[in-house]
């Protein structure tokens, strides 16, 4: 469905008085199977939404090739951009139109009829849980409507193939969940091929059959959720000490938990990764309150993908890139 | 052919959104209704000096000018916030043609000048302007060409910059001399004493061989030199909006 090689962008800014160009996404190869749900993951700034713009035509490759839903990205840009929806992350409709006139008005720039768009559109309304809505003002809608309004516009035209960009980002997380039924409901009811971009591995997790990592506008992994995340070891627990003189005793516990690890000790904090925290946990803090120790506060985290991303780069998701 | 059916589906939408919101088109008429009622009687008793028999015949055309340009130069605020909304990549990743993208709202900035500009004339009529219609439809096919090169262009130059805060010195560092040195509210000329150094200034400005031709049609005075000049740059002046337009919209990247 789509299939890239070597899709680079540069950019020229100015940086001071001199012209520099700024290497966006330097080379990318990307495949993606019919059917397939793919996540496009990395921090802010990484170069997924340049690349997604790529893919949609919205911005030409400074070099690289691509065939997008079986057209040649140069050379039939409109054929592409006929059979792929694309759901950008900063919205598709205006404040104060009506939500039903947008999804017409939309699919009439496909040469849809504006029957057949209206009967579309009130299709998508009740699939996407946004009954009733049809004469609302896109601006009085919640977060979460106006994502799935996004969405619908979107889909109206039946792409085989759709690009969301960001599609929680904002989101509280009862519409999330939500949003994510409604976007793994595309696959399994009407076979639509899916390419998202994100920075939340739990958004991949959820939803992606496989994930492509990129940082610095290069993919350095390419894999299941399930492998990536083997890559890092276990949950990370982190105990926090009321004295400092307990510090080394608390450490010697939580380091019998690992095989050939030990637990790092920054100030009162004892941390280390542990496989499968939850089963080990009771017996640890009964060892530590048989040895006298006090602890002020004790956190499991479970592998994220700024851990994830730490094991691959070598360095953290959060730090400024 | 899709640019027409496209620039017609564009039309209808940005249209039926500005009749939805109709502040901004009476803001924008606010502006030089002010300009007749406040400014217009200071003119009167000068009619003589500028050489004119009724000061608002003579004022009225520039009053219009002044709607033209205004109006549709800052037309591309409205294009900034459409990008932020997302509408702008939303559209250009339908096969819609890229141009109707512009020009179904450039349609949409002529059809409302002309209703402000009818309404201006009717006014003007109101205050006492007395003159030829056919000069003054004339005169509103005039200013519907300067309004569609300025509102292309300000889209164009909206869709490059997309940030009001880029926008807004550069318009307005247009706007401005051209309302001073286009003889707008007074005219320049040496005949009412302006000094030599303004009007050779001011004969760079293809804008005031337009309100010259504009109160020359307004008193009924068609086929004169003063209002093919005025037609000309006008014509230029929209050919290169158009073009400017067009292109930046057709960009890969824009």
């Amino acid at each position: 469905m789509i299939h890239a090689r070597g899709l680079a962008r540069t950019f020229d800014t100015k940086r001071g008085r001199e012209r520099v160009a700024v290497k966006a996404v330097g080379g990318v190869d990307i495949d993606v199977e019919e059917g397939e749900i793919v996540g496009f993951l990395g921090p802010n700034g990484a170069g997924k939404t340049t690349t997604l713009r790529m893919l949609t035509t919205l911005l030409k490759p400074t070099s690289g090739t691509a065939t997008v839903a079986g057209f040649d990205l140069a050379r039939e840009p409109v054929k592409v951009r006929k059979a792929i929806g694309y759901v950008s992350q900063s919205g598709s409709t205006a404040g104060i139109a009506r939500a039903g006139e947008e999804i017409v008005d939309h699919a009439l720039l496909y040469g849809i009829s504006a029957g057949q768009a209206e009967k579309r559109g009130k299709e998508l309304f009740d699939q996407l849980e946004l009954e009733g809505m049809w004469a609302r003002q896109p601006k009085t809608m919640s977060g979460g409507q106006r994502r799935r309004l996004d969405i619908a516009m979107g889909l109206v035209h039946d792409p085989k193939l759709v690009f969301l960009d960001e599609p929680s980002t904002g989101l509280d997380p009862q519409a999330r969940a939500n949003l994510w039924t409604h976007i793994s409901d595309l696959r399994t009811k009407l076979g639509t091929t899916i390419f998202l971009t994100t920075h939340y591995l739990d958004e991949a997790d959820a939803l992606c059959d496989r994930i492509l990592v990129i940082d610095h506008g290069v993919i350095v992994a390419a894999d299941t959720p399930d492998a990536l995340k083997r890559e890092v070891a276990g949950d990370l627990v982190e105990l926090v000490l009321a004295s400092e003189s307990e510090v080394a005793t608390a450490a010697s516990h939580l380091s019998k938990l690992g095989t050939n690890t030990t637990a790092d000790i920054d100030g009162l904090v004892v941390s280390m990764r542990v496989q499968h925290a939850g089963a080990e946990l009771p017996g640890l803090l009964r060892a530590l309150d048989g040895a006298g120790v006090t602890l002020a506060a004790i956190e499991v985290r479970r592998p994220t993908l700024d851990d994830v991303f730490l094991t691959m780069t070598g360095r953290s998701l959060r730090e400024d890139a | 052919m899709t640019f027409f059916y496209d620039t017609w589906v564009i039309y209808r939408r940005q249209l039926r959104l500005a009749l939805r919101n109709p502040a901004w088109v009476i803001i924008g008429l606010a502006q030089p209704v002010l300009y007749l009622a406040l400014f217009g009687p200071l003119l009167k008793p000068l009619a003589a000096q500028i050489g004119t028999a009724n000061a608002y015949t003579f004022f009225v055309p520039g009053l219009l000018i002044q709607l033209g340009l205004f109006g549709a130069l800052f037309a591309g605020f409205g294009l900034v916030s459409e990008w932020r909304e997302g509408v702008i990549e939303a559209e250009r990743v339908t096969p819609a043609n890229r141009a109707a993208l512009l020009f179904g709202r450039v349609l949409r900035d002529l059809s409302l000048l002309l209703v402000q500009g009818i309404v201006l004339i009717a006014l003007g009529f109101a205050f006492g302007m007395r003159g030829s219609l056919l000069g003054m439809i004339l005169g509103l096919v005039l200013i519907l060409l300067l309004g569609g090169a300025c509102s292309a262009a300000s889209y164009a130059l909206a869709l490059t910059l997309k940030s009001e805060d880029a926008l807004a010195p550069i318009l307005n560092s247009i706007a401005l001399p051209v309302l001073l040195l286009a003889g707008i509210l007074l005219p320049i000329s040496i005949a009412t004493g302006a000094p030599q150094w303004l009007v050779t200034v001011s004969d760079f400005m293809p804008i005031k061989y337009l309100v010259n031709a504009l109160r020359e049609l307004f008193v009924g005075h068609v086929l004169t030199i003063t209002t093919m000049w005025g037609a000309l740059w006008v014509l230029l002046l929209f050919a290169l909006g158009i073009f400017y337009g067009t292109r930046t919209f057709r960009k890969d990247n824009a």
